[in-house]
């Protein structure tokens, strides 16, 4: 056993994805906290924007259900309108963005409204949000997802949220302006794209994970990079932060 | 459209009052068939007491229009009143799901929906298109997204300066938009605070404006920080004031978000029994926003914002 949950190891690798002084398109949850412990250690002067029309610098204090909630919106750096915000992506002033799906697949397309076909589905999922507006136009877009072969697919249903669409350089061709997934962070796993294909690859392993399980689990022939290894275990440094966010130990079960 | 429909809100007379019940400003501004934008600030001040008495009042072929509003569209389609959603999202931000929405997409209980897909950003640019009178906005956002096949609506074509591709958003323009605001006067001047979603943009592309206030104040206190103005009074047709009419969404420095209230509804609606015996309890058996608040009682109460943190003033003197 570690002295972090998985949960826990998930919310500092995500917070490793944002470097000092850049703004993100947040989101709730997992990612909100990620960006709590990357202000307290290594990116103190990111800046936080959610869709509904809030930029902050400091996370919220106290709990927050929404990015709505009034906690996110006292002494907030701007309380504005979803153009302002979301302008600020189309204007290519983002950085990065959080998101998560019910399914991703290897290149890194997200489905977040239908399962099975348009016009009959077998579930039709709440839909898109503010995502495929990240996806498209952040210069680059973190994916975070539980490892589960009916999660990862070899091809989503629906594209709601474009990556590398059918890979390649399909994504450049078709128009689209951000760069793209740049990493899937899982509860086994993280993956990047690697290669010309823009194919998701296993780039490094939980600890406590083997290869053989990821693998077993992943609905694409998953193939490794070429240094693939363990993800580092958080530090000292960026437990003490998280636990400093969450006080009440929401993540370490 | 003819001009006198486009310009001419309320009767055309600036300083008319305009306070009315919701019950009767749904029945005179609100018909059967309507596109209506409820919920554009997102997942704060949705105007939830407007969802309800569109079902108490049992509207028909409704076109919910927002980004997203929370369970509100689960429950109008739970009730039968809607026909079509054109949005982004449609569920229980705190549950998950929303069950009506799920079983009329998937099931077509109680009857069949058709759902035109938009992301945030793009509803975003329709409702801007529709405010400024500008027939459609180019967008480079929703390219290579299935979202283009599943609603017509959106076209690609190509920039003709540039020949890359682009993504043609047409003008939506709702007949009536519902906003929630914290205060305003009986003309219809109102402050709102906090983020706004696509509240402003949503409400001036819409032929009708009907804002639910949390409390009516005198003019003067509007007009003494004009900034705070997202709708001026001049364009809009009907003011009702209704404590709480978010609940339970929050409404910033006046109502806490009554998150419980969201994971029972999900509990509450998984069969399309348990739903009509929700709306029941909570929509058709009360025959009033007032009603629902007393029904709440204490559990409203909870949620009443006591705490102070106001804003600097500022000042607008001219010497």
């Amino acid at each position: 056993m570690h002295d972090y949950s998985t949960q826990e190891l998930m919310i500092i690798a995500a917070a490793r994805q944002i470097a000092d002084g850049e703004r993100i398109f947040v989101g709730m949850r997992l990612p909100i906290t990620a960006y709590g412990v990357a202000r307290l250690t290594h990116a103190p002067n990111a800046v936080g924007l959610f869709e509904s029309g809030v930029a902050r610098y400091e996370p919220a204090d106290g709990m927050l259900y929404t990015m709505c909630d009034g906690p996110n919106q006292l002494g907030a750096a701007w309380t504005t309108g979803l153009i302002q915000i979301m302008g600020l992506l189309s204007g290519g002033r983002v950085h990065a963005g959080f998101i998560g799906g019910a399914e991703v697949d290897k290149f890194g397309n997200i489905n977040t409204s239908y399962i099975g076909d348009i016009d009959d589905p077998k579930v039709k999922l709440p839909g898109s949000g503010g995502a495929p507006d990240i996806a498209a136009m952040a210069e680059r877009l973190v994916i975070i997802i539980n490892h589960q072969k009916h999660r990862l697919v070899e091809k989503v249903d629906f594209v709601t949220s474009p990556g590398f669409l059918d890979g390649g350089d399909a994504r450049t061709q078709a128009g689209l302006p951000g760069g793209g997934p740049a990493v899937i962070i899982t509860d086994r796993a993280i993956l990047q794209p690697h290669g010309p294909n823009n194919e998701f690859h296993l780039a490094s392993i939980h600890p406590g994970h083997t290869l053989e399980e990821v693998v077993q689990n992943t609905g694409w022939d998953l193939k490794s990079m070429p240094d693939v290894g363990e993800t580092p275990p958080p530090s000292k440094d960026e437990m003490d932060a998280l636990h400093h966010i969450d006080k009440e130990g929401f993540w370490r079960s | 459209m003819m001009v006198a429909e486009s310009c001419g809100r309320g009767d055309g007379t600036i300083n008319h009052h305009k306070l009315t019940s919701l019950a009767e400003a749904i029945a005179g501004l609100v018909q059967d068939g309507a596109k209506i934008v409820l919920g554009a600030a997102l997942e704060n001040a949705v105007p939830f007491a407007a969802t309800h008495e569109l079902i108490r009042q049992g509207r028909r072929d409704l076109n919910m229009i927002a980004p997203i509003s929370d369970i509100s569209t689960d429950m109008l389609i739970g009730a039968g009143c809607v026909a079509e959603v054109t949005g982004a999202w449609v569920g229980n931000v705190s549950g998950g799901m929303g069950h009506n929405f799920r079983r009329a997409a998937e099931n077509g209980q109680p009857h069949p929906i058709k759902i035109n897909d938009y992301s945030n950003f793009t509803i975003g640019m329709a409702f801007f298109a529709g405010a400024y009178g500008l027939p459609y906005i180019p967008v480079k956002t929703i390219l290579g997204s299935d979202i283009l096949k599943s609603n017509k609506n959106i076209r690609l074509d190509k920039d003709p300066f540039t020949g890359e591709p682009v993504a043609l958003v047409p003008a939506l323009k709702p007949d009536v938009a519902f906003l929630v605001v914290q205060r305003a006067d009986k003309f219809g001047n109102s402050h709102i605070w906090g983020s706004t979603g696509l509240t402003q943009e949503a409400s001036i592309a819409a032929n009708k404006i009907i804002v639910l206030a949390d409390e009516i104040v005198e003019p003067e206190v509007i007009a003494s920080d004009p900034s705070r103005v997202l709708i001026p009074g001049f364009g809009v047709d009907a003011v009702c004031h209704v404590p709480a009419a978010c609940h339970p969404a929050p409404l910033i420095g006046r109502w806490q978000r009554d998150n419980a209230f969201f994971h029972n509804y999900h509990k509450e609606t998984r069969e399309p029994g348990d739903f009509d015996r929700w709306c029941d309890e909570w929509v058709r058996d009360l025959p009033d926003h007032a009603a629902y608040r007393a029904k709440l009682g204490g559990q409203l109460e909870e949620l009443r914002i006591l705490g102070d943190a106001p804003s600097a003033p500022a000042n607008y003197a001219t010497e």
